[in-house]
């Protein structure tokens, strides 16, 4: 396929989005990004699952620009088997702590991406089923991707004794307090 | 001369702890376990080239309650330790740790948080085998000086010394014996 259908068919794409979605576009030696706002990132990953034939999330990850504000970028990559071609879409996480809308609804592979992304980086997914630590060791403390986390990580990290036994599990925790528990 | 030319040299003497020593050092079970490269020499050191069935512990026993020998083999992180832990905690006494590996001793090239900054933090180790990863000869002269270490154990004498068993004396002092 030409560079100029290429082109086209990215207009037709970038035509389709919701008003005011797309912040921005850039294509470079044939890969194609799409910069999205945070707040219609769902309705835009929609379009490009069902009209652009992205089916496929092949991965979820985020960026920190430290010290630029808003300071994470998450970068989508989707695959579309048919036509193979790849699509980046990437949207700014805003907010303290650095939220963004989950896209579970869409691809049920974001499920663990968006638990990794939240372990290493700290960006939260509203709408997320299940967000909890998924990489790190139980009772961890911090994020270690992010920029400002130290290489040994807090001396809490280096000076952990492992939990012999596993206690039993409190009856009720709060939404959003497993750093705190184990 | 001794007892032993009276008796016809059919029977020898020695102490029930040399022979139990040397029981255990001649079959040490290792744990069927390995967590990085370091597995690999050792799947190796296993293997008929190396042959650890030599030493009468080519059993690699699956579960740990088989077990007396666990070598560490590979990076462990921190995620990995309380598995670690628990496999050894499962392994009836008497047991022993073989630290196989730099990243096992002291977290190796991996100076960061992911990595637990050497197992003798958590778990009694016997022997120390560097390298990176330390060749199948290494980790067998390693085993070689753990089983010096199993013939030296004073389990008998000293290890349980503090018990006091009541003896029984010429005078009958201790004792009730006479």
């Amino acid at each position: 396929m030409s560079e100029q259908q290429t082109q086209a068919w990215l207009d037709e794409l970038c035509a389709a989005l919701p008003a005011g979605a797309l912040l921005g576009r850039e294509s470079f030696r044939g890969q194609h990004s799409l910069l999205v706002d945070p707040g219609l990132l769902v309705s835009v990953m929609k379009l490009l699952k069902d009209r652009g034939g992205f089916r496929y999330l092949a991965d979820l990850t985020a960026l920190d620009r430290l010290p630029r504000e808003p300071r994470f970028l998450l970068v989508y990559h989707l695959w579309n088997h048919a036509e193979r071609r790849l699509i980046r879409v990437k949207t700014e996480a805003r907010g303290e702590p650095p939220t963004v809308l989950s896209v579970t609804a869409l691809w049920t592979t974001a499920n663990w991406h968006e638990r990794e992304c939240y372990d290493l980086f700290g960006v939260e997914f509203r709408g997320h089923p299940d967000l909890r630590r998924i990489l790190t060791a139980d009772g961890w403390v911090g994020h270690p991707l992010r920029k400002d986390y130290p290489t040994m990580g807090p001396p809490e990290v280096q000076n952990w004794v492992p939990p012999r036994y596993a206690p039993p599990a409190p009856a009720a925790t709060p939404a959003g307090d497993e750093g705190a528990a184990s | 001369m001794g007892i032993e030319q009276h008796i016809d040299n059919r029977i020898v003497t020695t102490t029930l702890e040399k022979v139990v020593n040397w029981a255990r050092k001649s079959s040490v079970w290792p744990a069927t376990f390995g967590l990085a490269c370091c597995a690999i020499e050792m799947i190796c050191t296993a293997a008929n080239r190396f042959d650890i069935a030599r030493f009468g512990m080519e059993a690699f026993r699956a579960s740990p309650r088989q077990a007396d020998l666990m070598i560490v083999a590979g990076t462990v992180t921190w995620k990995m330790l309380p598995s670690v832990i628990r496999i050894y905690e499962q392994m009836p006494e008497p047991k022993w740790v073989i630290a196989m590996g730099s990243c096992t001793e002291s977290g190796g090239i991996f100076r960061s948080y992911a990595v637990v900054q050497g197992i003798n933090r958590y778990l009694p180790v016997d022997v120390y085998v560097p390298g990176c990863p330390p060749r199948p000869e290494a980790l067998l002269f390693g085993i070689m000086k753990l089983h010096e270490k199993i013939l030296k154990d004073p389990f008998l004498t000293k290890k349980y010394a503090h018990l006091e068993f009541p003896r029984a004396t010429a005078a009958g002092k201790e004792g009730e014996l006479k």
